[in-house]
This record gives C-alpha cells, sequence and structure tokens, in this order.
C-alpha cells in the first residue's frame, strides 16, 4: 500500500507514534518490518533527562494513561544511535522537544544534519512542565517555533499538535503560515488523573498524564476535521486508531497518513501489518481509493 | 482482583527476612501465573518496579526483594499489614516444554527468585530429572535453603559453601558427566533444555556452553521498565522488548538479540555498556 508523503516513498500509510517503542535502530525497523511506513523516533531533547518516577504508564482497558516526561539522552548523545541510522534501508521521523524557542532551534539543527526524512516539533507533550503543549496551545507560539525551526534545517518539518488547544484549527494554520509542511494531531488528551482510592494516591508519579487510545479517538477525528477544513498541507491522523475502520474513519476526518501508538499494547507490533491490510479490504470492498475517501466527510451528502 | 490494568491494592500477609539484604513479601490473594512472569510493584509515593513472582500457590504468592536500591530498601522494610499495588502478571514465562526427561537449572544470586517456582513445577513424580545449580557472592546470599527437593549443587564466589568458583563451571562438568554416561546415544544433548537467571554475563556464559554443546536454553533478562506491556520501549534488548516478548528468551532469540551481554537503555534511553547499566541499577 504504497504511499508518497512530502516526496518520501512510504510502504504503508501506517506512521508509528512518537514516544511508543521507538528507542533504538533495531526496534524502529522491527516497526518498519511489520507494516509501519515511517517509525517516529522517541522525542529528542536539548538536555539528558530521565522521565519521571513510576508508574508512568497505566493501561485503563479503553486506552493509556501515561506521563513517561520526555526521557532523553539529550541531544548531543546520541551519536551511536546516528551512526547506526545512518545505514539504515527504511524512512524515519524524528520527534524533538524543547523548552525555548532556542532550544528547539538548537536541536533541530543538529538532528537535520542527522539526516532524518522529516522532523517532527513536540509542541504539544502534557508530560512537562516546562516542555511541549505550552506552545502548542498558543497561535502565536505555535507560529514562532515553527518559523524559527524551519530557518536552520534542511527536511521536512511535521508539527505536532495537542487537542488541549481551544482552537486546534487556529494553531495548524499559524504552522501552515510560519512553514511546517505537514500537521500532526492529536497527542495525548487531557492530561487527566486516576487516583487510587484506597491508598488515596494519584497512580501516576507525575499525578496527571496524557490519555490515549480508542477512548480519545472521537476527539482525534473531530481535531482533524477542524484542521482538514482551515489548511491545505497534509496531515498525520493518530489518537486512538486501532483498526482498519478507525483509520477510514479519520482519513475520512482529512488524514493522509494515520499514527498508531497504543494499539501496540492491544494488538501487538504486527497491529501495523493487521490495520494496512484492513484498510485495503475495505477499500476494495467499497470499490474506492484512499484518495477517494480523504477528506470526505467534508463532502455535502445528498 | 489483579490484572494487568490499574494496580491492585494488597494488604501484605506476611514478610520472610531471608538475610540482612533479602526478604519476600507474601499476599494472600490468587494470581493467574506462569513461572518467569512477573508483576509491577507499587509503593504509593516511592516508584513501581517489576519482581518476578518467586512463591506461588492457589491462594497466595510471594516477591523476593534484594534490598538495593531506594525502592527495593523501602519494600523490605514492609511488613505484615502495610499495602502494596500490583499489576500484573506481564512477559511470557519459561517454555517448561513436553515430556522433558532432564533439566539444567542455573541460578545466580537473586536469578534464583524467578527460578524457584519453575523447580517447584517441575518437582513432581512425572517431572524430569533437574540439575540445579546455584550460585551466590557468599553463603548468606543463597536464597531458599532447603526449599527443593531436587539435589542443589552449591557453589559461592568465596567459598564459604559448596564449590568455591562459578555455576558455569559445574554446568560444564554435569554435561561432560552426562556425555560419559550417554555414550552408547552419542548424538543425545546431556539436557533438554537449561534454565538460567542471573547476572548477565553469567547467563552469556550458560548460551556460550549450550551452543556449543547442541543444548537449548532460555535465560531471563532484566532491563528498565516502565509499562510491563510492550508500548513504552524504554527495556529494548535490541529488537526485542523485553517486557513483552521476554523477559524469558530462547536459544533461537537470543542468537539474532545484538545487545544480549552488551548494552542495556538506562532511564534516559542511552544505550551503555552493561556495566555502566549494572553501576546505575545498584545505585
Amino acid at each position: 500500500m504504497q504511499t508518497t508523503f512530502l516526496g518520501k516513498t512510504l510502504h504503508t500509510p501506517i506512521v508509528l507514534a512518537s514516544g511508543v517503542l521507538g528507542n533504538n535502530k533495531a526496534i524502529l525497523e522491527r516497526v518498519w518490518e511489520n507494516g509501519c511506513g515511517l517509525p517516529t523516533m522517541k522525542s529528542i531533547g536539548p538536555a539528558p533527562r530521565e522521565g519521571h518516577k513510576n508508574p508512568t504508564v497505566i493501561d485503563l482497558g479503553n486506552g493509556m494513561i501515561n506521563a513517561v516526561g520526555l526521557p532523553s539522552p539529550g541531544y548531543l548523545n546520541m551519536e551511536e544511535e546516528w551512526q547506526e541510522l545512518s545505514g539504515r534501508t527504511f524512512p524515519i521521523n524524528a520527534s524533538i522537544y524543547g523548552g525555548s524557542v532556542d532550544e528547539f532551534v538548537r536541536v533541530a539543527e543538529f538532528v537535520s544534519a542527522k539526516g532524518p526524512d522529516f522532523i517532527e516539533l513536540n509542541i504539544s507533550c502534557p508530560n512537562s512542565d516546562k516542555h511541549g503543549m505550552i506552545f502548542g496551545v498558543n497561535a502565536q507560539s505555535s507560529h514562532d517555533v515553527v518559523a524559527a525551526v524551519k530557518k536552520v534545517i534542511h527536511v521536512p518539518l511535521i508539527a505536532k499538535l495537542t487537542p488541549a488547544a481551544p482552537d486546534i484549527a487556529s494553531i495548524a494554520k499559524a504552522c501552515e503560515d510560519a512553514g511546517a509542511d505537514a500537521i500532526c494531531a492529536i497527542n495525548t488528551a487531557g492530561p487527566g488523573m486516576v487516583i487510587d482510592i484506597e491508598s488515596r494516591s494519584p497512580v501516576l508519579a507525575f499525578k496527571k498524564g496524557g490519555l490515549s487510545g480508542p477512548m480519545i479517538k472521537p476527539i482525534a477525528v473531530r481535531c482533524v476535521y477542524d484542521i482538514f477544513k482551515a489548511v491545505s498541507i497534509p496531515i498525520i491522523g493518530l489518537g486512538g486508531i486501532s483498526t482498519g475502520k478507525d483509520a477510514i474513519e479519520i482519513i475520512m476526518a482529512g488524514a493522509t497518513l494515520v499514527g498508531i501508538g497504543t494499539a501496540v499494547r492491544y494488538r501487538g507490533i504486527s497491529v501495523f501489518d493487521k490495520v494496512t491490510n484492513e484498510i485495503s479490504d475495505w477499500l476494495a470492498a467499497h470499490d474506492t481509493t484512499m484518495e477517494e475517501i480523504r477528506g470526505a466527510a467534508h463532502r455535502e451528502v445528498l | 482482583m489483579i490484572t494487568q490494568l490499574l494496580p491492585a491494592m494488597l494488604t501484605v500477609a506476611e514478610k520472610e527476612v531471608h538475610s540482612p539484604e533479602f526478604a519476600t513479601l507474601y499476599v494472600n490473594q490468587a494470581i493467574d501465573f506462569k513461572p518467569g512472569q512477573f508483576v509491577m510493584v507499587w509503593i504509593p509515593g516511592v516508584d513501581e518496579k517489576p519482581y518476578t513472582i518467586s512463591h506461588h500457590t492457589p491462594d497466595r504468592f510471594g516477591i523476593t526483594v534484594e534490598a538495593k536500591g531506594v525502592f527495593s530498601k523501602k519494600a523490605v522494610s514492609l511488613g505484615a499489614g502495610d499495602k502494596i499495588g500490583i499489576r500484573g502478571p506481564f512477559g511470557n514465562g519459561f517454555n517448561m516444554g513436553v515430556a522433558y526427561k532432564r533439566v539444567a537449572v542455573v541460578a545466580g544470586g537473586c536469578g534464583m527468585a524467578p527460578l524457584a517456582p519453575l523447580v517447584e513445577a517441575f518437582q513432581t513424580h512425572t517431572g524430569p530429572e533437574i540439575v540445579l545449580i546455584q550460585g551466590a557472592r557468599s553463603k548468606s546470599f543463597l536464597l531458599y535453603p532447603d526449599r527443593f527437593t531436587a539435589k542443589v549443587e552449591i557453589c559461592t564466589d568465596d567459598g564459604s559453601k559448596g564449590y568455591k568458583g562459578f555455576v558455569t563451571d559445574i554446568l560444564m562438568e554435569k554435561i561432560k558427566k552426562q556425555k560419559i554416561k550417554d555414550l552408547s546415544a552419542a548424538s543425545a544433548p546431556a539436557f533438554d533444555m537449561v534454565y538460567a537467571c542471573g547476572p548477565e554475563i553469567m547467563m552469556a556464559k550458560v548460551f556460550d556452553i549450550c551452543e556449543a554443546h547442541g543444548i537449548p536454553c532460555q535465560v531471563s533478562l532484566e532491563r528498565y521498565m516502565r509499562c510491563g506491556f510492550g508500548v513504552c520501549g524504554a527495556c529494548v534488548c535490541g529488537h526485542a522488548v523485553v517486557c513483552k516478548d521476554g523477559p524469558v528468551f530462547g536459544s533461537k532469540m537470543l542468537r539474532t538479540m545484538a545487545d544480549f551481554n552488551t548494552r542495556a537503555l538506562l532511564k534516559t534511553g542511552k544505550p551503555v555498556p552493561l556495566n555502566e547499566y549494572a553501576t546505575w541499577r545498584c545505585q
């Protein structure tokens, strides 16, 4: 199910969501071999960061809550990984984060020179007080960081957005105006909280965390729908996508590619192949194509 | 009810102190369990860590903790009546095979904990002959003396009990002896399966010995974990996800795992040589 995305050929339209698995070359490659067209690396930050104490990731049954907290070796300490990745036979999307426009720029410039196929700006992580989401909830800050990063990188730029933005379409438009080549939506929703009533304690060590998986799919579909109306650049749609039908739904909202993260928990690493096949089967059964259904939910039903 | 979802807060029913370093916390609760699987143990306000189940009966299970870091020192200070959160069990567990005739079980230090329920499961009248080899730094670090009906070959680094030297020396010797016994059937491997858990360098040595003698083996690996169910990627060892594909890996998989006995990820995700990882883990 070959797909072209921003000039690159991907063997499937399925993207691995950032923060899931992506910790080394071998696992990125395994995900790709299992039907993921575009594996995303774990978010790379400006300095070494351990992330939060456990519990960091809890399965709630219909999705997860997590506050892993952006662990990263720091962009200057990943030489071994870049060395290994330089000989790769598959595309990668390098997710990056920072605590200021300057930090984003510094990380982006360095990472761009390492030759990833795309750079994804994580301006949407809810699990750190200083990084991420504070940019993605404000159109002006989003514009500033995208514009500044765009100037220093040589690969297409994807802006990853948060559903916590009061008007995600205006954030997407600000990113497009600043030079973003694509939008990725959505990051985890919330943040939410679960409290263990016996110990009277929030379960996550960070207390609150982002929600993902089936429980947030309607939010993701709505966000992609709104973004599709506002921008003309392609959208990677994700948030609770677990099956081919889920993928079709978010494509009808306007997505060009479809991201998968939490569904790895429910269907294993082969979920990428499974969803790809389910999309193909659905398209064949309905005698239609990806191009024909993209954004189909926006057309007037007569 | 214990599930893989939110932790169940359970009361510690009993604490068995093995030595100044080791204690087992027991919970009177049924858990669907296969030897080699682990649970995530949560102490609110402290941390959550993976522990293999070391004791199991239909209505009770235990986890053995070695007091090393902040979490484990807190855990061994708990006692009857204290509460811990449990989610799981996670991981694949040991493959116990079908109609094995003779197996070897090789344990180093706290590596005895995941192997003990396996040994007990094999110790039935229909079970295989078990060659149990247990090693530790010194006598006081030998877990569960007198727990097994199978005879235990003991070795210690300092010679304070049993043979002074490595478990792998004994394994080699047992393989050689078995070969002499089996001369009539020279092509048969000395064991149907060798199970090992302990320091990774020990398990790598066991794997090498088994490979050289055409014996299949299974080892149980340890990596820093977060989710426990194969999503977050913190515990990857090469292309293997230790919490989900493992923690038990067989010979076939071990041959393909580039990071086995070489690298592990720190909490930041940075890959480092195993000795550096071990130093960090023991802090």
